[in-house]
């Protein structure tokens, strides 16, 4: 209650002394993008560029890479792992949550052992498989791993016990066959708990690069950071204009969902994130 | 529970009931289970039996060698290296990101208008490709044209040579580690702040806590309990998980002073293809994932013991 101007202004520039420091990469990376060679070499601090140079860079950028591929392979590969770990994991959970299930304690054991491998724990032995089954540079290599999440069982799981029991002896009583309930009562009443998982699982999988390096070794499965990679490994030296360009591009589409739907990404984050 | 409603000789109708509705569990949970276990228990147990052999990649055989791979772990001086390196990597990255992140988080709550914007702008790197955006620090880091070291040289300071030179290449790294996870930490304190009853620090200033130093430590901190810790646990086992960065960046270079312990792993495995001994150390890095686990039930426990 005292001296609230000065607290404030503390509090105010604080929080902007940060907010610059965070942003400071994005303003490089928009700024080198448009600047050419030269530009680059001479005069790093000034951040308008002398010679707007964007389309000269992001065209070498869109010519150099495939980014029509790039991004379709990680619309492919997140929808799939997406869709599939809903598929799964929604029955199971209701399966645990809902149902008198004498194995529910030996999932639970399951599901939390689970919550503790990564992927690269696993990674080795996953490897040697899709290698001996030729699906090495694949969709499927890409996916089948992901296809489990326990932590969306876990998360659903949460999700369904807070739900009333009548909502399902009612689904019951009307003659829907336990299939059919998760179909048509469970799965659109837990639409919050999708989303947040949908966030949680599209940023996990749209980032990775651990999985995506071992399986994929041909340009045309490429996700979006393997495809930066190649890039940037294709046209070293100091093109940073260029880069930057293609960095740009690859950021760009997760950075527009989230903030035009910031409020359910940070919803997401924070429900998967307390349950975990 | 069931056993009493079974006990009877005549199967009851609601026995009947339960059992088709045990048997309908296991089929709803049937996918999950098979791919479960083909996905995460099979291999968790293949890795661990691979570490015990000489398995290459690429030779047909392979034999037992019994704990020959934990030997060689001890003085292989790469993998004393590597998990050297996550361990300092890990020490600044994960307390420096949390404090921040705690101490953002209270700025954010605190403030009126801005609030939103602030939280969008923190939130950021957390929504942005990482492998991407480190391209962007290896500009910014760049030695001769980097904007940091032309800053520097503003200054008068001679800028040191961030990922390149083995004495700074891991600090360089954990600079952005922190950059990136400044925002999630925030996001999750944020929640935890909104969860405190508004009652308690109304209470507090009654009893006396006039200072906003001394309502922290007698309400917020002891109600952020729960959160801290978890925050805790995620952030030092996403500092053991560093990999993106050193991949892109460094390599583990120069001269192995960024060498941590998936890109080792990584190095091991998939490039020199020496999957029984690259499998010892997936154990070894396994086992540090257990005992953090561990140690969070033990304190969880405890403070629930507390209260």
């Amino acid at each position: 209650m005292t001296s609230i101007p000065a607290g404030r202004f503390i509090r105010f520039t604080l929080l902007s002394l940060g907010a610059l420091m965070i942003l400071a990469p994005y303003i490089f990376m928009i700024s080198t993008a448009g600047k050419t060679q030269s530009d680059i070499f001479t005069s790093s601090l000034s951040l308008m560029p002398e010679h707007f140079y964007f389309a000269e860079n992001f065209a070498k950028a869109l010519n150099k890479v495939p980014m029509a591929t790039l991004l379709w392979n990680g619309v492919v590969v997140c929808g799939l792992i997406f869709f599939f770990q809903v598929l799964v994991a929604i029955p199971c959970a209701y399966a645990m949550a809902k149902l008198k299930f004498r194995a529910a304690r030996l999932m639970m054991v399951l599901v939390m052992l689970g919550l503790l491998v990564p992927i690269h724990a696993t990674a080795l032995p996953l490897y040697v498989a899709f290698d001996r089954m030729s699906l090495l540079n694949s969709y499927t290599s890409l996916v089948a791993p992901f296809t489990i999440s326990v932590f969306a069982i876990f998360m659903f799981l949460q999700f369904f016990r807070a739900m009333p029991d009548d909502l399902i002896h009612a689904a019951r009583l009307d003659g829907m066959s336990e299939l059919g309930i998760v179909a048509r009562v469970i799965v659109p009443n837990a639409w919050p708990a999708v989303t947040a998982f949908a966030i949680f699982s599209v940023v996990a999988h749209w980032n990775d690069l651990y999985w995506p390096l071992i399986v994929v070794s041909k340009q045309a499965y490429a996700t979006p950071p393997l495809g930066l990679m190649y890039f940037r490994a294709a046209e070293a030296g100091d093109d940073y204009g260029a880069l930057m360009a293609a960095t740009l591009i690859i950021t760009l589409p997760l950075v527009v969902a989230f903030l035009f739907a910031q409020k359910r990404f940070v919803e997401g984050i924070t429900m998967t994130g307390l349950k975990g | 529970m069931s056993s009493v409603a079974v006990a009877g000789n005549v199967p009851s109708a609601a026995a009947f009931h339960r059992r088709s509705e045990d048997r309908i569990a296991w089929l709803l949970a049937a996918p999950a289970i098979v791919l479960l276990l083909l996905f995460v228990l099979l291999p968790v147990v293949a890795v661990i039996f691979l570490g015990f052999t000489d398995f290459e990649l690429g030779y047909g055989k392979f034999r037992l060698v019994g704990l020959e791979n934990y030997a060689h772990l001890l003085t292989d001086r790469t993998f004393r290296r590597s998990l050297w390196n996550t361990s300092v990597y890990t020490a600044i990255v994960a307390p420096v990101s949390i404090v921040l992140g705690l101490g953002v988080a209270l700025l954010i709550e605190g403030e009126p208008r801005a609030r939103g914007f602030f939280r969008t702008v923190y939130f950021l790197p957390v929504a942005s490709l990482i492998v991407a955006m480190a391209t962007v620090w290896q500009y910014l880091f760049h030695p001769t044209i980097g904007p940091l070291n032309a800053l520097l040289s503003l200054a008068g300071i001679p800028g040191p040579n961030w990922l390149g030179a083995s004495n700074t290449v891991l600090y360089s790294l954990s600079i952005i580690g922190v950059w990136q996870s400044v925002g999630f930490n925030m996001v999750l304190f944020l929640a935890g702040l909104t969860a405190i009853p508004r009652e308690l620090y109304a209470a507090a200033h009654v009893d006396g806590a006039k200072s906003a130093l001394d309502r922290f430590f007698l309400v917020t901190w002891p109600m952020l309990g729960p959160t801290t810790l978890f925050v805790v646990t995620i952030s030092i086992t996403n500092a053991v998980k560093v990999f993106e960065t050193v991949k892109m960046l460094t390599d583990g270079g120069p001269n192995k002073a960024s060498e941590v312990l998936l890109f080792t792993i990584y190095q091991e495995g998939f490039v020199y293809l020496r999957v029984g001994y690259a499998s010892a150390m997936t154990v070894v890095f396994l086992a540090i994932l257990v005992v953090l686990m561990f140690l969070q039930y033990r304190v969880l426990d405890r403070r629930v013991h507390y209260t």
